[in-house]
């Protein structure tokens, strides 16, 4: 593990760094919600996923979900994070009409999950480590309608009090990069573990970014929060912008001042929302309708030993036994599926060990480049994992030569069908019969004397009359067969 | 045949079950005397038609020989208890016409065990007060009178609708709630038997709620037995309300007449407060000789923290209020005053929602909430409240199986006579009732005789947590002792 040397900006007057630190809501997913037993479904026509605890009516009481709280461990455990066997839910308070009960029940001083770590994957194979503060189980607020009524305002309460996790991480993010992959192997970590889907799109998954510069070694500079972020490309843009805008007043003998800020992706800028005078006093304190959330260490346990192999372990696993390269164990574990489908591909291979890291190469190099080249993503790939395995296992078993095993696998993308097959019926067979192969290597040396004659001093433009066997071929000609059959004719 | 309103709730289960009148009956004649004593204010919301529908139903059931143990008992609800189909505001105006789609948990265990609702019965606005003058529905008469004056008393509040509807003979039995000492200080000014369970012991879920770590449900009656026989009813644990506890529900009407022979009682010391009245000193030796008389021993005991209480209460109950009654924004139900911008209509909304109390226990809780003072406040409360916790603790530790105070430091004052201009006067009364509220633990107040004027004074009894059965056990001594108190009718 090399570890990462992190970008700095230059300005007019010298480098900067920046120090960034990330809270990242993410939907637990679970049926119900965290205080309710109103379904999560996302999409449901407004308001009909909705209890009455979820609208704040007079006298309801929130009653915890112990699934929310399960997962909530599991994602500690799989942030090697400190898990605390007591916490406390707290009240945080404030007004707005998406909150009904007129605060939100977070956790405060005693999180659910304490201090962790994750490690990240950057270009060219380098890592960074990140620390984990905390993590702790809040409810997400209902959400506004602005556009149903010139003039009024609609809320739908489906999403209100469904569980979220905020990860808090330790400020140890120094570049976009670095925030970029920290995002993605959060979203990865808690995708394998099934406890959030991870869906940007759909807000499963948002970010709040701190984001501070200062001379490299200098002091902690002040900070400005970019809320409610959904997008990884956007985050990057955002703290490339917001960084560049400080080191400019800094630069210009200006101060940060301390605010929160949100991000136009159409612009490509950050703009005030509140300075630090405007925010709001929470008032946390105890919930008391809740009591303390107490579990035991051997149900920590009990989640732990059932905790699925993780992107890290299994990177490991692939670098050991497949002997693949630290690259590309990465990119196939990055995502759950791509992971799932590489294993699929190896469990139905003839000859694991052989092929293994061909699978790989061909999984990375043919199938994700054609998946990109069609905007197209792993779960929708038209060649199934039992199809590119019987490729791998026809190219492995040398029945068909790496040459024609693209055009099967383009056959395959296209039309589907069995491989095998399609080698027998299309005649991709490899041609290994010497007295086949016989008659077109003398008829190419036969055309071509001048070139024949070289040869002898030039040993290297063999290649030139395999390229031309091969050709006369349709590709099918078992390239070592070729070049033994040339260098005897040669005589080279 | 007699006034079928003046029996006991023990009474009626007997004539109800002899067949000697039917629940229709009864409740009938409840309805009539509500009505003939609408100027007390009691009743915010009568219900005849659904009392009679359910007593018709009772009353088949009871001929069929499934009525429940309060098969045909009709009872008044405090407006705190959400009611399914029937308007529920707390008596404030914030809630408008709200009508709730849900029923309280204890509620309809009352309605399970065959119980009929008259109406739903006046409190402070949100509980909060102590003389039920704080209700968007006008204040509450107490039935009783000083001797020779016509002025109208206050019941006591929070839950002086209960308590003043209990006294005049207009429901058998009540529901009610006690955040700090709303059950049982209106229990002690109008002559009636009113108990404050163990924190826990009943479910919270479907009450507004005022503090939620201190509110429970209680039931105000008319002697300990009735009292006994209703919390049966209300108790028990449910999983809706993770503060209820688990345990199971004993027969508390079988400690009623259980010799109190060898029990220690506890004489708080610091209870005997500089300047109180010659006759509540009194009323209280009366009472401790009583239960001397019964076979129980006398112990002086100490609570050191007692008197910081009612300021550690202050804090802790109106930080809590100023949380739970955020929900009533205008947003969602209840009463809406529109504004330019949201914040204008929350200002508005609040602003003509709630009454001037519960403004400044709100604006007192948020100050004690607020960033920089949380510390000095809130925190040092909770401090404060370990501390009167473990004062019981001790005590209980030491062999004590309750402990004997006055229920009020006076008798029930004029309509308007307290706290006008300073609000802590009016606090005091909770002087010895929030203690219990702070610690957890079970109260009751029981009638016990009358002041000078002829007005009613009650003694409270403490107990150990989840040990209401020795509360109806002494309660039942006094009882005993000091007789039943029925006030003359003027109404």
């Amino acid at each position: 593990m090399s570890t990462a040397t992190h970008k700095l900006l230059k300005g007019a007057t010298g480098e900067w760094e920046m120090v960034i630190g990330m809270e990242i809501h993410a939907q637990v997913t679970s049926k119900s919600k965290l205080f309710s037993g109103a379904s999560t479904a996302f999409g449901g026509e407004p308001n009909s996923q909705v209890s009455l605890v979820d609208v704040a009516m007079p006298g309801m009481l929130p009653v915890i979900n112990e699934e929310c709280v399960r997962q909530a461990v599991r994602t500690g455990l799989g942030l090697n994070a400190q898990i605390n066997l007591r916490s406390v839910f707290d009240r945080k308070n404030y007004f707005y009409p998406d909150l009904p009960q007129g605060y939100q029940i977070s956790q405060y001083q005693s999180p659910i999950v304490g201090e962790g770590e994750v490690i990240v994957d950057l270009d060219g194979g380098k890592t960074a480590t990140i620390g984990i503060e905390r993590l702790h189980l809040e409810q997400d607020p209902g959400k506004m309608l602005h556009d149903r009524s010139p003039s009024l305002s609609y809320i739908d309460f489906n999403r209100s009090g469904v569980a979220l996790m905020e990860i808090v991480s330790k400020p140890d993010i120094r570049d976009a990069e670095q925030a970029k992959a920290y995002v993605t192997k959060l979203r990865s970590i808690m995708r394998y573990l099934g406890t959030c889907d991870g869906d940007m799109e759909k807000g499963s998954l948002r970010a709040d970014v701190n984001v501070s510069v200062r001379r490299p070694g200098a002091p902690l500079g002040t900070r400005c929060e970019i809320k409610n972020m959904n997008s990884i490309t956007f985050i990057g843009q955002a703290i490339e912008y917001e960084a560049r805008r400080q080191i400019e007043i800094l630069e210009d003998g200006g101060q940060i001042e301390q605010e929160t800020r949100r991000f136009d992706p159409n612009k490509g800028e950050t703009r005030s929302m509140r300075s630090k005078e405007e925010a709001h006093d929470y008032r946390y304190f105890p919930d008391p309708d809740l009591l303390p959330l107490e579990f035991s260490q051997a149900f920590v346990d009990e989640l732990k030993a059932k905790l699925p192999e993780l992107p890290d372990q299994k990177k490991t696993r692939f670098v050991a036994d497949l002997g693949l390269s630290a690259y590309d164990a990465s990119v196939l574990v990055a995502e759950r599926e791509s992971a799932v489908f590489y294993e699929t591909v190896l469990d139905k291979l003839g000859n694991r060990a052989r092929d293994g890291k061909m699978a790989a190469n061909w999984v990375i190099n043919e199938l994700f480049g054609r998946l990109n080249k069609e905007g197209r993503d792993i779960t929708g790939s038209p060649v199934s994992a039992e199809q590119l395995s019987c490729i791998i296992d026809l190219i492995g078993e040398g029945t068909i030569s790496g040459k024609i095993a693209k055009d099967l696998f383009e056959i395959v993308w296209q039309e589907g069908g069995d491989p095998r097959a399609l080698v027998e019926s299309r005649g991709m067979k490899q041609v290994t019969d010497l007295s086949a192969i016989e008659k077109v290597v003398d008829d190419i040396i036969a055309a071509n004397p001048d070139k024949a004659a070289q040869v002898k001093d030039k040993p290297q433009s063999l290649g030139w009359f395999v390229g031309q066997v091969m050709k006369a071929s349709g590709g099918k000609a078992n390239p070592q067969s070729v070049n033994d059959l040339l260098k005897s004719k040669l005589g080279v | 045949m007699t006034d079928l309103t003046s029996l006991t709730l023990a009474e009626a289960r007997k004539g109800l079950a002899d067949k000697t009148f039917t629940s229709l009956e009864l409740t009938d004649a409840h309805l009539s005397a509500i009505e003939k004593a609408r100027v007390l204010n009691a009743f915010v919301m009568e219900t005849p038609d659904q009392a009679r529908a359910m007593a018709k139903a009772v009353d088949e059931k009871i001929a069929r020989g499934e009525g429940g143990p309060l098969a045909g008992i009709p009872l008044g609800i405090k407006d705190l208890f959400a009611t399914k189909g029937v308007r529920t505001t707390a008596c404030s105006k914030i809630l408008g016409n709200f009508v709730p789609t849900y029923e309280s948990t204890v509620t309809s265990q009352l309605w399970r065990d065959g119980a009929v609702m008259l109406g739903k019965l006046n409190n402070d606005e949100f509980a909060m007060g102590s003389a039920n003058e704080t209700s968007c529905f006008g204040p509450v008469g107490n039935p009783w009178r000083r001797e020779g004056s016509n002025t109208t008393l206050v019941p006591g509040g929070s839950s002086g609708g209960s308590a003043s509807a209990v006294a005049a003979l207009l429901c058998m039995g009540a529901t009610a709630t006690d955040t700090g000492g709303s059950i049982r200080q209106p229990a002690a000014f109008t002559a009636t038997v009113g108990i404050k369970p163990t924190y826990g012991r009943c479910s919270r879920w479907g009450i507004v709620a005022f503090a939620s770590s201190l509110d429970q449900a209680g039931p105000i009656a008319r002697t300990t037995r009735d009292a006994a026989m209703l919390l049966r009813s209300m108790a028990g644990h449910d999983p809706k309300d993770t503060t209820s506890v688990d345990i199971p529900v004993p027969d508390y009407e079988a400690a009623i007449g259980k010799s109190v022979k060898g029990m220690k009682i506890g004489i708080p010391r610091e209870y005997r407060l500089d300047g109180m009245p010659a006759e509540i000193e009194k009323l209280w030796s009366e009472g401790a000789a009583w239960l001397k008389a019964a076979g129980a021993e006398l112990v002086e005991v100490s609570l050191p923290h007692t008197k910081y209480a009612l300021p550690a209460y202050y804090i802790v109950a109106p930080a809590e209020a100023s949380s739970n009654l955020a929900r009533y924004d205008g947003v969602r139900y209840g009463l809406r005053e529109q504004g330019k911008s949201i914040n204008e209509l929350y200002e508005n909304t609040r602003a003509e929602g709630f009454g001037a109390e519960v403004r400044r226990r709100v604006m007192i809780g948020t100050y004690v909430l607020s960033a920089g003072y949380y510390d000095a406040y809130y925190l040092r409360a909770q401090k404060v409240r370990t501390l009167i916790k473990k004062d019981f603790e001790d005590c209980f530790a030491k062999g004590i199986d309750a402990i004997l105070t006055p229920a009020t430091p006076s008798a029930a004052f004029g309509i308007g006579e307290k706290g006008g201009a300073d609000p802590v006067e009016m606090y005091l009364n909770d002087i010895f009732t929030v203690t219990v509220n702070m610690a957890g633990l079970p109260g009751i107040a029981v009638p016990s005789g009358k002041d000078a004027q002829g007005l009613p004074l009650g003694l409270q009894l403490i107990g150990r947590p989840f040990d209401e059965e020795t509360l109806f056990s002494l309660g039942e001594v006094i009882e005993q002792a000091a007789g039943r108190f029925t006030p003359a009718r003027w109404w």
